[in-house]
C-alpha cells in the first residue's frame, strides 16, 4: 500500500519583549534561577495580570505579514492543571477567540513552490522550569521563564513530508526574525515545534489518527524526529496494527520517539474566560500604527531583487534568508552598483569564509561597504578576480581599507602597457621553444606563454590585456 | 465609647485634643478586652498599630495631614499586607506573612490611617455566617449567640462593638452589606472596578469589590474618598476622575425616586424586617421621595447564577494554593499527585472544597454550555432589569437580608438555606452596580434589620446622600449594643 504523510505544526515563538506578558519583570535569558520572578510571576495571592502592550503588538505585526484575519476583539483564557512550574495553577492563553486567525505562508521546497494555510496564533504566557538534576531526588523550581510571552502558531495539516515541514518551519523562522517578533535562539528555547503526524492509504479523504511530536527544538530533530514517526506508523499499521492518538517526545540519542502520555491521560482544562483581564480590542489606528513599523517582508523583497539587481529567482531566496543578509546584500550591491558581482560575493566568498569561521552575517568582520568598495575595484579593472580575493583576505583581517591594503600589499593590477611589453619581451626570450611551437600551429603553447607572463607580474598583469598584446607580438614577427 | 464618627474624631485630632497614638491605645484597650469574646480579629500586633499611629501623629505635626490622617481602621485579612499575617481566614494561609501591601492597604497608609488589625472572615470570603473561618466563629456584638454574617462579619462585629471605628471589607455575593445588617452597621459595595482589587486574594474576580464598613453613610463616604481611584496594575480598575463621595451627603431628598421591586418584598422575607423597610420607606417619603413599583423578574435566578459563576472562578483562583511556594503544605506525602492533594485536603475547609468541586465541575468538558455560559447569558438578562428598572427610579430599595442574625450553628450543615442569606445582596454583584446596607430597626430579639439600597453604577454620591439623610432623620446607625457600650 502507498501511504501519505499529513503534518500541521505548532510552533511556540517567544516574543522578544523586553519584559513579561503580565508583569514587569525582565525576560532576559540565562538569570540567576528566580531572579527574574516578581509577585506577579511567582503568584503571590492577590496579585493580578496586567497585559504587556507590546505582545499584543508582535502579535499584530505576524498577522499582518502572513495576510491573516487580526480579531478586533480577542480573549484570554485560563487553561487550568496543576504542576509545580505552573504558579497560579493556570496558564493564561487565548482558546476561543484567538487575535490572528487565518494567514499563509509561502515555502520552497527543491523547485516547487507551495501555500501553507494558517490556522490561527494566539499569545500566551510560558511556564517556568522544573529542574530535575542536582537535587537528589527533589525537584528544582525557576519561575524565571514564566510569564514569557508566547506567541503559538498552528498551521493547518497540509504539509506532505518532513522535507515540507522542515522548509514550513524554517520559513516561519526567517519571517518571526525578520518582523524582529523572536530572536529565533533555538537552543534557548525561543522557537519550539510540536508536529502533528499522521499517515493515510493515497487517496483516502479521512486523516488517519495523528501523534503529537512535543518540543523539537532544532530542524534537524524536526526532519529526524517525523521520518521515524511516520516510518513507525506505517510499520504498525502494515503489521495490522492501530495507531492511538498520543503525544510523543523525540529521544535526539536514541533518533526515535516514545509515548508521554495517552489521549486517555489527556488533561480537562477547564478553559474560561479570564476575569482578571478584559477582553483584547484592536482599533484601526492602533494596528496601522503597528503596521507602519513593519520592514519590507521577504516574499516582496525577492521580487524586488530580481527586478533591481538582476539576480536569479534562487539567489533572490537565499539572499532574503534572513534580514541581516538581505540588508548586507542590499548595501554592498548599492555600494558598487553591481549586484550580480554583489550576490556573487555575498553567497560565494563571504558566505564560505563566515561558515568556516562559525559566524553570522551580523559578525562578518568585513563590512557591506568594504565588500562594495571591493567590489568596485573589479569593476573599474583596478583588480582581477584573483587579486580581489587577497584584498578580501586583508580586509577579513582588518588590515584597513580596500585603497590601503591594493596600495599596502602591491596588489594593484598592471595598467601601464609599457611595462606588460617589457615582461612579455622577456618572457619570449627566454621561453623561446614555446614561442617556436605556437608558431607551428600548436594553441596550447600560448596558454604556456599566458601563465609566465602572469607568473612575471606576480599576478598583477590584467589577463586580457596580456592575451591581447601576447597575440599581437606572436603575429607580427 | 462617646465620639465614634470618623468626622468627630477626626476633629478631636486635628484640634490637638487627642493623639494619633492615644486614640489607637483606646481602640487597642477595647480589642483587648472585648474580642476575646467576639473574635472578631485575627491578627492584633499593638507594636504595629503603635507605630503607624506615631507615623501618622508626626504627619499632622509637619502639617501634612488630610482629612482621616490619625484615625484608626481595622482591616479585613483578605487584603494582603506587608509584614503581617494575611491568612484569608484559611489554614492554607495561617502562616503566610505577605510581602507586600494591597492597594487599599497602600490607599489607607497614604492617608495615616493607622491599622488596628486583620479581621477575622469567612474561609476565602465563601460564608455569610463567618463560621467557615479556620480561626473560628465571630460573635454577633448584638447577642453572641448568634452569627454576625459574614464573610466580612469580623469587620462588621469590630465596627458594632466599636473595636474600631471603620473597617475595610470585600463584597462578591453580600459579604459588606450583609453583615453590615447582622451587625447592625453600614456598609458600602461600590460598583465593580471603582476600587482596585490588587492585593485583595481574590474569590471570585469578576465579582470582588472592597468597600467601607462603618456605624454611618457619612463615614462610609470619607472612607470610599480614601479607597477609590485608578491603579494599573488591576486590569479592570476603571480610570475616572476622582469623586469627593461626601459632596452631597447633605442634598434635599424632595423628588427622589425610590425603586421598590416586588420580588424583594414577596415570600420568604421574615414580617419584622419587611415591617422595618416598609417603615423606613415612611420615612423616606417623608423626606420628600416619591416610590415606584419595579420588577427585576430575573433576579429570582441570581442565586443558581452566582453557584455557577462564583465556584467557577473560585475553583481557578485557589488553584495557586498548591502547597508548592507558600502556606500550609501537608507533612507527609508520597509523591507530586499527593502532595497536592493532601496539602489542599487538609488545608482548605469543607466549604471552599465543596465551592471548588462545583467550580470545577461547571467548567469541565461537556458541562460549560450548560452551566457556565448558560449562567453568564442569565446574567446579563439581570443586569439589563436593572437598566430598566433605572429608567424610573434613582435608587433602588428593598431588605438586605431575608432575617436577622441567626444563631451560630444553625445553618451551618445546610448549605442552601444559607445561601439564600445572599438572596437580596447577589443580584447587584451579578450587574457590578454600587449597593448599600443601613440598619433600620431591630427584631423582638434586639437584632438589627439592614435596608439596602441598589443605585445605578457611579451613583455612590447619591446612595450616600439618600443614606444619610436617613441616618439624620433616624438614629438606628448610632445604638450601640447595651452590654458593649
Amino acid at each position: 500500500m502507498k501511504w501519505e504523510t499529513v503534518i500541521g505544526l505548532e510552533v511556540h515563538t517567544q516574543l522578544a519583549t523586553r519584559s513579561k506578558i503580565f508583569s514587569g519583570s525582565s525576560t532576559a535569558f540565562g538569570a540567576a534561577p528566580n531572579t527574574q520572578a516578581s509577585a506577579v510571576d511567582i503568584a503571590l495571592p492577590g496579585v493580578l495580570p496586567v497585559l504587556n502592550k507590546g505582545a499584543v503588538e508582535c502579535a499584530i505585526k505576524f498577522g499582518l505579514a502572513i495576510g491573516a484575519t487580526l480579531n478586533r476583539v480577542n480573549v484570554f483564557d485560563r487553561k487550568n492543571y496543576f504542576y509545580p512550574d505552573l504558579p497560579k495553577g493556570y496558564q493564561i492563553s487565548q482558546l476561543a477567540k484567538p487575535i490572528v486567525e487565518g494567514g499563509a505562508l509561502t515555502i520552497q521546497v527543491g523547485d516547487s513552490e507551495r501555500t501553507i494555510n494558517l490556522t490561527r496564533a494566539h499569545m500566551e504566557e510560558d511556564a517556568g522550569k522544573s529542574l530535575h538534576e542536582d537535587f537528589h531526588g527533589m525537584t528544582g523550581i525557576d519561575l524565571n521563564r514564566a510569564g514569557t510571552p508566547l506567541l503559538e502558531i498552528v498551521s493547518e495539516p497540509e504539509m506532505r513530508s518532513s522535507a515540507e515541514a522542515v522548509a514550513y518551519a524554517r520559513a516561519l523562522h526567517t519571517l518571526v526574525t525578520w518582523i524582529g517578533i523572536c530572536d529565533g535562539n533555538m537552543q534557548e528555547g525561543s522557537f519550539r515545534v510540536d508536529a502533528n503526524v499522521s499517515v493515510r492509504p493515497v487517496g483516502q479523504a479521512e486523516f488517519g489518527t495523528r501523534r503529537e511530536i512535543k518540543n523539537l527544538n532544532s530542524f534537524k530533530f524536526l526532519q529526524q524526529a517525523i521520518d521515524y514517526e511516520v516510518r513507525w506508523q506505517i510499520e504498525t499499521l502494515e503489521d495490522g496494527g492501530r495507531i492511538e492518538q498520543a503525544t510523543v517526545l523525540f529521544d535526539p540519542d536514541t533518533g526515535e520517539t516514545r509515548m508521554m502520555r495517552s489521549k486517555e491521560d489527556a488533561h480537562d482544562y477547564r478553559y474560561f474566560p479570564d476575569p482578571d483581564l478584559l477582553p483584547v480590542k484592536l482599533d484601526e489606528s492602533w494596528i496601522e500604527q503597528v503596521r507602519a513599523t513593519l520592514p519590507e517582508l521577504p516574499a516582496a523583497m525577492q521580487t524586488r531583487f530580481q527586478a533591481e539587481y538582476g539576480v536569479s529567482p534562487y539567489d533572490a531566496a537565499v539572499l532574503t534568508g534572513s534580514r541581516a543578509l538581505a540588508d548586507y546584500f542590499e548595501a554592498a550591491a548599492k555600494a558598487c552598483g553591481q549586484g550580480k558581482l554583489a550576490a556573487n560575493w555575498v553567497m560565494g566568498e563571504l558566505s564560505a569564509a563566515l561558515n568556516k569561521a562559525d559566524l553570522g552575517i551580523e559578525q562578518s568582520p568585513v563590512s557591506a561597504a568594504h565588500l562594495g568598495a571591493l567590489i568596485a575595484r573589479i569593476q573599474d579593472g583596478t583588480l582581477s578576480g584573483k587579486l580581489a580575493k587577497q584584498v578580501f583576505e586583508g580586509l577579513w583581517e582588518g588590515a584597513g581599507e580596500v585603497d590601503t591594503i591594493i596600495e599596502a600589499r602591491g596588489l594593484k593590477q598592471m595598467s601601464d602597457s609599457g611595462e606588460l611589453e617589457k615582461i612579455i619581451d622577456e618572457v619570449m626570450a627566454a621561453n623561446a621553444k614555446s614561442v617556436e611551437e605556437f608558431r607551428a600551429g600548436k594553441e596550447k603553447a600560448f596558454n604556456a606563454l599566458v601563465g609566465q607572463v602572469m607568473k612575471a607580474s606576480k599576478g598583477k598583469a590584467n589577463p586580457a590585456q596580456v592575451n591581447d598584446l601576447l597575440k599581437a607580438k606572436l603575429q607580427s614577427q | 465609647m462617646s465620639a465614634t464618627s470618623l468626622s468627630a474624631l477626626a476633629a478631636q485630632l486635628a484640634a490637638g485634643q487627642v493623639s494619633s497614638r492615644e486614640l489607637a491605645q483606646q481602640y487597642l484597650d477595647r480589642i483587648a478586652a472585648l474580642n476575646p469574646a467576639l473574635n472578631a480579629f485575627i491578627t492584633v500586633d499593638a507594636e504595629k498599630t503603635l507605630a503607624e499611629a506615631t507615623v501618622a501623629d508626626a504627619l499632622r505635626a509637619t502639617g501634612r495631614a488630610g482629612p482621616l490622617t490619625g484615625v484608626p481602621i481595622a482591616h479585613k485579612d483578605i487584603f494582603c499586607t506587608d509584614g503581617w499575617l494575611t491568612t484569608c481566614g484559611s489554614k492554607m494561609l495561617h502562616n503566610f506573612v505577605a510581602p507586600y501591601d494591597a492597594h487599599v492597604i497602600q490607599q489607607f497608609k497614604a492617608a495615616g490611617m493607622p491599622s488596628l488589625g486583620k479581621t477575622n472572615m469567612d474561609e476565602f470570603a465563601m460564608g455569610s455566617s463567618n463560621e467557615t473561618s479556620y480561626f473560628g466563629a465571630v460573635k454577633n456584638p448584638w447577642n453572641p449567640a448568634y452569627v454576625p454574617g459574614g464573610s466580612s462579619g469580623g469587620a462588621a462585629a469590630c465596627v458594632a462593638a466599636r473595636m474600631a471605628p471603620a473597617a475595610t471589607g470585600t463584597d462578591t455575593g453580600g459579604s459588606i452589606r450583609q453583615p453590615a445588617a447582622l451587625c447592625g452597621i453600614t456598609g458600602l459595595k461600590p460598583t465593580y472596578g471603582l476600587v482596585s482589587r490588587y492585593g485583595m486574594i481574590a474569590f471570585a474576580s469578576s465579582l470582588d469589590q472592597a468597600g467601607p464598613m462603618a456605624p454611618s453613610a457619612e463615614d462610609c463616604a470619607l472612607l470610599l474618598n480614601v479607597m477609590t481611584g485608578f491603579d494599573s496594575r488591576d486590569s479592570t480598575s476603571l480610570e475616572r476622575e476622582k469623586e469627593d463621595y461626601t459632596r452631597d451627603l447633605n442634598q434635599p431628598l424632595a423628588g427622589l425616586r425610590v425603586g421598590l421591586p416586588k420580588e424583594f418584598f414577596a415570600e420568604g422575607l421574615n414580617n419584622e424586617v419587611a415591617a422595618a423597610v416598609d417603615a423606613a420607606v415612611a420615612e423616606l417619603k417623608k423626606l420628600g421621595a416619591t416610590t415606584v413599583e419595579i420588577s427585576l423578574a430575573n433576579s429570582k435566578l441570581a442565586i443558581p447564577v452566582y453557584y455557577v459563576l462564583a465556584p467557577a472562578e473560585a475553583s481557578s483562583n485557589l488553584s495557586r494554593f498548591d502547597g508548592v511556594r507558600y502556606g500550609y503544605r501537608a507533612p507527609e506525602y508520597g509523591n507530586l499527585d499527593d502532595m497536592y492533594c493532601k496539602t489542599r485536603a487538609q488545608g482548605f475547609g469543607a466549604e471552599v472544597k465543596r465551592r471548588i468541586l462545583i467550580g470545577a465541575y461547571v467548567l469541565s468538558h461537556g458541562y460549560y454550555d450548560a452551566y457556565y455560559l448558560q449562567a453568564q447569558k442569565i446574567r446579563r438578562l439581570i443586569a439589563d432589569d436593572f437598566n430598566e428598572a433605572f429608567k424610573v427610579c434613582d435608587v433602588i430599595l428593598g431588605p438586605t437580608a431575608p432575617g436577622t442574625a441567626f444563631k451560630l450553628g444553625e445553618k451551618s450543615d445546610d448549605p442552601v438555606e444559607m445561601y439564600l442569606n445572599d438572596l437580596y445582596t447577589i443580584p447587584a454583584n451579578l450587574a457590578g452596580l454600587p449597593g448599600m446596607s443601613l440598619p433600620c430597626g431591630f427584631d423582638a430579639k434586639g437584632l438589627p434589620i439592614g435596608l439596602q439600597l441598589v443605585g445605578n453604577y457611579f451613583s455612590e454620591a447619591k446612595m450616600l446622600n439618600v443614606a444619610h439623610q436617613y441616618q439624620r432623620a433616624t438614629d438606628w446607625h448610632s445604638r450601640q449594643p447595651e452590654g458593649l457600650k
